[in-house]
């Protein structure tokens, strides 16, 4: 049973199972383990973006494409379902419509950027979607009059989903068991699907000529497949799923914005996510989302209290105030890619061999 | 009996590179169960002729014909599919999969089934032990776990050989298969281009420099000498021609 969710793709470590294990059960739990707005929040968050980052080391690290639209796929899907929710109002209809025309759009976008540029070389392909990326970001700002620009969309979800939809009228294990409850559960289930859905892809056939095409696309060819097709599917695929994403997101947020879904900042933290976490691995996606998004939240707090306790010390002090959060993630990252280059995952697998 | 329409033919062949002609209309027939070798001086073209064969360069002018078809404007993987078989001179490998892997892939490709999403590739048993089947041929059943970066050089040359070998084309290229191989690896290499010679339906095209490779198997001998074709027939009387002469032994002594 397990196995087959897994599509006999098991951890291969352990340690791995282990951790793997304690992040999936705390977020499933999340709301009873960890009550508060804020962690709910995080939890909320990380599971987004393990779709998000799965999705795009479906594209990086199994079929070695190299893209910088990442986040605009991401926006499409949020900004889809943002704006059929301002439009046609707080109704499980417009989600789903506004989801729809948000995963249509953004594979019709990939599908054009694919064929358009996966002919060429890899560099070539990538500055064609940081152009493309770029071009649309400034498009959503400038024309505020749909997207809100800058200042994005504030819009009602269906009630159902809020917290002023009382499903019980008693707390359970301290908890209100509302609609924001359901909120959460409706992203955590649609995420753990998707994440499934994604490992199935890359064990699938399919899965397995990705890997071919991204170690050698020549003698891919050379054996029958048509590595073009490989490719755009690939980008197809990974953009879809990162539309859905952001459609959780946007359900999630209430709020969707530039800032949240297209800004450059989040394409570079996916990308530091999927390294982090291990290329190629699907599960890295888990771990390096997980870390990435725990350390961004709660780093901060962690050093202000390291600041607190070692206030008498002149030099140590200054250099953990919390407002050095970043410098000290950028530290952890530089040490994590050199300790681990095959990220966290690659080397937990090594370990055990 | 009726002459028997050859499987593979190049008419008046020719590709440039700027000024310079790398293959200069090579006009060739192969029929069908026959086994070419084809000599000629480093940088005579021999490999370009097989680009063009194969579809890895198009053609400047001239034709391939494959079962009566034109592919000159086909794609490598549309002659992939018709039928035609190329190992590489360096090796062209999968280097981060295992060897069975490697091989799974080309047996994956010629049963269609590289865009299915929905299953899991391991659970396509029969692919697996066509991998099984083709790495015994090869002699590297033992290194199936493998990853392929790490293979010793010479199991790299069976590897190459064996995708060949797993897509079961009817027209062979073989790039000087035994280069690089250690003595005592040759003869499985040779060995397995005998075997399969044995089967009439497969066209081989050998490029080999060992002079006593190629008497031992070669039916006809072709000579490329600047991208041109200078020689053609049966390989005692080829071998005795004066440009093979200067090519492979003439040139030997003032080297040394």
């Amino acid at each position: 049973m397990l196995k087959t969710l897994l599509s006999g793709d098991n951890p291969r470590s352990k340690v791995l199972s282990l951790v793997l294990l304690a992040v999936v059960i705390s977020l499933a739990l999340a709301p009873f383990l960890f009550p508060g707005t804020k962690s709910l929040e995080t939890a909320a968050r990380i599971c987004i973006f393990i779709v998000l980052v799965a999705s795009y080391d479906l594209l990086l690290g199994y079929a070695g494409i190299v893209s910088f639209a990442h986040t605009m796929f991401f926006g499409i899907g949020a900004y889809g379902t943002a704006l059929a929710l301002s439009a046609t109002g707080p109704t499980f209809l417009s989600i789903l419509w506004g989801t729809g025309a948000g995963v249509v759009i953004a594979a019709a976008f990939a599908l054009a950027i694919g064929l358009f540029s996966l002919r060429v070389k890899a560099i070539f392909f990538a500055m064609v979607t940081l152009a493309v990326a770029s071009a649309f970001a400034i498009a959503v700002s400038q024309a505020s009059w749909l997207t809100g620009g800058e200042d994005g969309l504030n819009y009602r979800i269906p009630r159902e989903l809020t917290p002023a939809f009382k499903l019980l009228p008693d707390k359970v294990f301290g908890v209100r068991i509302n609609g924001k409850l359901l909120n959460y559960y409706l992203v955590f289930f649609s995420s753990a699907i998707l994440f499934i859905v994604m490992l199935r892809i890359v064990n699938s056939p399919f899965g397995r000529t990705l890997q071919a095409v991204r170690d050698n696309a020549f003698r891919a060819e050379a054996i029958g497949y048509r590595v073009i097709w490989y490719r755009t599917t690939a980008t197809v695929l990974s953009a879809v799923m990162a539309a859905l994403a952001g459609s959780l997101l946007a359900i999630w947020l209430r709020y969707t914005g530039p800032a949240t879904t297209l800004s450059m900042e989040i394409m570079i933290d996916i990308l530091l996510m999927v390294v982090i976490g291990g290329m190629g691995t699907m599960y890295g996606a888990i771990l390096g989302a997980t870390i990435f998004i725990l350390a961004q939240t709660y780093l901060q707090n962690l050093m202000g209290v390291a600041a607190d306790a070692t206030s008498f010390v002149p030099f140590i002090s200054h250099l953990v105030e919390p407002e050095r959060w970043l410098l000290w993630l950028g530290v952890l990252f530089i040490l994590s890619v050199y300790f681990f280059p095959s990220g966290i995952v690659g080397r937990l697998r090594e370990m055990k061999s | 009996m009726t002459e028997e329409h050859p499987i593979l033919e190049t008419r008046d062949l020719t590709i440039r590179f700027g000024g310079h002609v790398a293959v200069d209309h090579v006009s060739c027939a192969f029929k069908r169960g026959t086994l070419t070798a084809i000599v000629g001086p480093n940088g005579a073209g021999k490999t370009t002729y097989f680009n063009l064969i194969s579809g890895q360069l198009k053609a400047s002018a001239g034709q391939v014909i494959l079962n009566g078809a034109d592919i000159t404007r086909a794609s490598v993987p549309e002659r992939t599919d018709r039928g035609i078989g190329r190992a590489f001179q360096l090796t062209n490998l999968f280097p981060s999969l295992s060897v069975r892997e490697n091989v799974r892939l080309v047996a994956q490709a010629k049963a269609g089934l590289g865009f299915d999403m929905f299953s899991v590739a391991e659970s396509h048993i029969e692919l697996i032990e066509r991998a099984e089947h083709v790495l015994a041929e090869v002699n590297l059943i033992d290194s199936g776990e493998q990853i392929v970066s790490a293979l010793p050089h010479g199991d790299q040359r069976k590897l190459e050989v064996a995708l060949m070998i797993a897509l079961g084309p009817q027209v062979l290229m073989f790039d000087e298969p035994t280069a690089g191989m250690s003595v005592d690896e040759v003869p499985i290499i040779l060995d397995l281009i005998k075997s399969l010679k044995q089967d009439i339906d497969r066209t081989i095209l050998l490029v080999e420099h060992k002079m006593d490779v190629i008497r031992s198997l070669a039916d006809r001998i072709i000579v490329l000498h600047n991208g041109a074709l200078v020689a053609d027939g049966d390989p005692a009387e080829v071998i005795a021609l004066p440009v093979v002469q200067e090519a492979y032994l003439g040139k030997v002594p003032e080297a040394a």
